[in-house]
């Protein structure tokens, strides 16, 4: 049989190859296999190469929000004590590069587009002295002459239509809700929020004739390469980035930023490498924020609690000509029926840092947003929450007709239902007080598009019967080095012990990259593509076609033959092939996404309205799984991202000067693990063939899309108070509490 | 800016070298000494994953000048063990519960935790729950961490 390696994933594959195979590592919850490294301190992270002669970079930050630098007081800065450049190159980006982007961001770094953005860097032997002199800095400017609002709702604000989406329009919406027996109508805000990956953006620069090496913390290497060249000028093979272990990413390290430049640029001038380790103040001030919204979201439902209509518009906001713009309604395109909607996002351009990938973009704030105003709707017909999401799947796609490739929602529900123990729930607000708190119950959805994009891996079976992975792909946390080495070691019958895993470095075949949930899917799909070759080659030696070919345990066998070693086999050769997989047709046809469902109980303190989570399960269902503990380690931590949309997170603006106020961990407030209760995660076993051919889908950020509005809805079913202002802080809850000494109401 | 001596106990070599009294103790580490497991996420006392052991104790390194920890006993989480082969018992444990994702917390979290674990009287489940509420980690929802406390409280009884 021919096998269908051909690179544009065209046809869902069925063969449903890993099933076949005898290993039995694929989807087995492993340990991370560079977790030792971890906990040992030993693992390598952007600013910890050993590097001689390396000196220290620090970038200055604008004290306007709009205008131009006119002039930099280099003498001053240059007669202090150690240091050794001010550097103001046109080439300096002043804003990040988003995901995939593959081209340099908007640089010259003299232009000041918004509050504390980069506009030099200083050099000097250590550190302390080059902090001292950026701070010392003097930075003259010109106020722009027509500059823009600081605020989305600035009276003068311009909204544009953006150019990365488009509406979806069908039907009559105005006339459905006119018509519904039922309807809601509301509008609801969601705040900026920071990726605030625990590792702030750090590289090293150094420069080997007019070849650039860079150890950095990056998430998509292929394409950063490609970033970094473009903002130097210079041919992207001769930048290579070197980045084994990153300390998390979640959509801030998608595209490079201001200190990899700005160290490139220090070192050619210097002529020695040069590390820029970004303060967490700069990070949070310069690098990427997730768009705040203002979303309305119209439901209109017959008699029979089913929608006949479905409106959800967005306003989110960008930098003026930034192409992002938060795609808010995503989801909201494949979840629910209706079919005369208006979906329709729209970007106001203010000045404010970058607005780009934060965990989930789109979903992450979208369906909290739309699963609350489900549950005020559910409210409204008298339904249980879970009986009118039911209710409302479609069959095809509205108004595009698309099929489903696999949706695994109603199990998710119902087995989450049970599991959660939904039916102790109280359909009326108010009816269950412990002591000083109310308590509650919500529920909502969980979905993320799944996409594949292009990915190469390379595998070699070694002549010693033991195999190599390489792919530039990296590992954020996400657990690539588990899941490639998995998909490997059960295509080539080996144990996890004789399978290495080589990431990290752009030198290698270009993965997918850490992004959209896409990356254990593409590069997996690549490495299984090289693994197949492998096999044939194999099966050719062994004189049996590739399907007979039995692989375990570091033996070939086939038919009756005796398992015979596959050092033996190879006979002193080693087999080395490249994988390659690109998106093709099934990505059009078929909606593809993951699904889940949250339940969350909580309780809302009767005096202060202050809002704890009691506990929480999540039932997800993303088609294989390819390990059990990394996907569920990624589900876990994406439920508590939903605990800080929901009750924590925020980035704040002061509109009067566009400076970020929260520019910290103090003050930019993450869960602690004080804020997270137990949590119960449930997966789902499926298989998704129009997905990818390893028959997984992605699962990286599923665990917060939805995860707010389930808390959201269990804080009204505590309470029955409804803020539609997330996140719902207290001063929000406590001037609309019911009486704290009604016991029920 | 003037340099002054400095010399201490880390991980059981005794060390030395001349510092500017403005460089923190995590920079001292991590940058003179080339010990990098303590990781700098905040600088300002937030995160916790600076952690190192003075004395004993559980300190962020970000607040603590070089300069201060002269003549005094510094352990950061290279010393737990002789290197990821032979793991430390809860080095061991973050392993088994998957306590980490991208692991640049993790170093606080166990430093953290290995004080408390060696303290007299040792402290219980919830005491050790409350003194790791000061540590973030954005990757994980903690629960790893938590089945880590409850092995060792587990352990203990
Ligand atoms: S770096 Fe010291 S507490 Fe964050
Ligand atoms: S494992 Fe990444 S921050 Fe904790």
């Amino acid at each position: 049989m021919h096998l269908p390696l051909s690179e544009m994933y065209n046809e869902p594959d069925d063969r449903n190859v890993l099933d076949r195979m005898r290993q039995g590592v694929i989807g087995q919850p492993l340990d991370r296999p560079e977790g030792a490294l971890k906990v040992s301190g030993q693992a390598t992270y952007a600013a910890e190469w050993r590097i001689d002669g390396c000196v220290e970079g620090v970038l200055v930050l604008a004290e306007i929000a709009q205008g131009q630098v006119t002039a930099i007081d280099r003498d001053a800065a240059l007669a202090r004590d150690g240091v050794l450049a001010v550097i103001a190159d046109p080439a300096m980006t002043r804003r990040s590069a988003q995901g995939m982007a593959a081209k340099a961001p908007q640089q010259d770094a003299a232009k000041v587009e918004y509050f504390g953005q980069p506009v030099a860097l200083v050099v000097a032997r250590t550190f302390e002295q080059a902090r001292d002199a950026a701070v010392a800095l003097r930075v003259d400017y010109a106020d722009a002459a027509e500059p823009v609002p600081f605020d989305p709702h600035a009276p003068d604000v311009k909204v544009e239509a953006p150019s990365s989406s488009k509406p979806v329009e069908g039907g009559d919406l105005d006339q459905a809700m006119r018509d519904a027996a039922f309807s809601v109508d509301v509008e609801y805000d969601t705040p900026g929020h920071a990726s605030a990956a625990m590792e702030p953006h750090a590289t090293i620069a150094q420069w080997q004739g007019d070849s650039l090496i860079l150890h950095g913390s990056y998430q998509m290497l292929a394409y950063n390469v490609k970033e970094i060249a473009d903002c130097l000028g210079i041919s992207p093979d001769k930048v290579r980035i070197i980045a084994p272990y990153v300390g998390g990413g979640f959509g801030s390290k998608l595209g490079i930023t201001h200190e990899a430049v700005a160290a490139a640029l220090a070192a050619r001038e210097l002529g020695r490498p040069v590390r820029v380790v970004m303060s967490r103040q700069q990070v949070f001030q310069t690098v990427m924020r997730r768009s705040e919204t203002r979303q309305r979201v119209r439901l209109a439902a017959d008699a029979g609690g089913r929608l006949i209509g479905l409106g959800h518009e967005a306003l989110v906001s960008n930098l003026p000509g930034e192409k992002f713009a938060e795609p808010v309604t995503q989801a909201t395109e494949f979840l629910y029926g209706g079919e005369n909607r208006l979906l329709k996002v729209e970007v106001a351009r203010i000045s404010r840092l970058t607005a780009g990938s934060v965990r989930a973009p789109g979903e992450a704030v979208g369906m909290q947003v739309l699963e609350a105003a489900m549950d005020e709707l559910a409210e409204k017909i008298g339904i249980d929450p879970i009986e009118l999401r039911k209710r409302n799947l479609p069959a095809t796609v509205p108004v595009q007709g698309t099929p489903y490739s696999s949706r695994m929602l109603t199990q998710a529900l119902e087995q989450g239902a049970q599991a959660f123990g939904w039916s102790a729930r109280q359909d009326r607000p108010c009816q269950t007080r412990d002591g000083d708190w109310w308590v509650g119950m919500g529920v909502a959805s969980a979905a993320r598009v799944n996409m594949m994009v292009p990915a190469q891996a390379r595998v070699t079976l070694r002549a010693d019967g033991s195999a190599l992975v390489e792919t530039d792909q990296t590992d954020i946390g996400t657990g690539s080095y588990a899941i490639l080495g998995q998909i490997a070691g059960e295509m080539l019958g080996l144990p996890m012990a004789r399978v290495d895993v080589k990431l990290g470095d752009s030198a290698l075949p270009p993965g997918a990259g850490s992004g959209g949930s896409f990356g254990a899917i593409s590069t997996g799909s690549a490495v299984l593509y090289a693994c197949e070759e492998i096999r044939k080659r194999l099966a050719k030696i062994l004189g049996c076609a590739a399907e007979e070919l039995v692989l375990k345990d570091g033996t070939a066998s086939h038919g009756d033959a005796a398992p015979r070693p596959l050092r033996d086999v190879l006979g002193g050769e080693d087999l080395t092939t490249t994988g390659k997989i690109k998106p093709g047709k099934t990505a059009k046809a078929f909606s593809q996404a993951s699904y889940g469902a949250f339940f969350a109980e909580v309780g809302v303190h009767a005096f202060t309205g202050e809002v704890r989570v009691r506990r929480m399960t999540g039932v997800f269902g993303f088609g294989r799984v390819l390990n059990a503990k990394t996907a569920r380690s990624q589900c876990l931590g994406g439920m508590v991202w939903g605990i800080g949309s929901a009750l924590t997170e925020e980035l704040a603006f002061d509109t009067r000067d566009g400076h970020l106020v929260n520019h910290d961990l103090a003050e930019y407030h993450v869960p602690v693990h004080a804020d997270v209760p137990a949590i119960e995660v449930i997966l789902l076993e499926e298989r998704d063939a129009a997905a990818s051919p390893l028959q997984a889908k992605g699962v990286g950020e599923l665990g917060i899309c939805g995860a707010a509005g389930a808390i959201a809805n269990a804080v009204y079913n505590a309470c029955g108070v409804r803020v539609r202002s997330f996140p719902l802080t207290l001063d929000k809850i406590v001037p609309s509490l019911p009486d704290p000494f009604a016991q029920t109401l | 800016m003037s340099l002054h001596f400095v010399e201490f106990e880390l991980n059981g070599c005794q060390i030395d070298g001349m510092v500017e009294a403005r460089r923190t103790l995590l920079d001292f580490l991590r940058c003179d000494v080339g010990c990098t497991g303590p990781h700098a996420g905040c600088e300002h006392g937030v995160c916790g994953a600076c952690t190192v052991l003075v004395e004993g104790q559980a300190v962020r390194s970000c607040l603590m000048l070089a300069v201060q920890a002269n003549g005094k006993t510094v352990e950061t989480v290279e010393g737990l063990s002789g290197g990821p082969k032979e793991l430390h018992p809860i080095q061991q444990l973050f392993r088994e519960e998957f306590a980490l994702q991208c692991g640049f917390c993790t170093p606080g979290f166990l430093m953290t935790l290995v004080a408390l674990d060696r303290s007299e009287p040792r402290p219980n489940a919830a005491e050790m729950r409350e003194a790791l509420s000061g540590h973030l980690c954005r990757c994980t929802g903690y629960q790893g961490v938590l089945r880590v406390i409850d092995r060792l409280t587990e352990d203990r009884k």
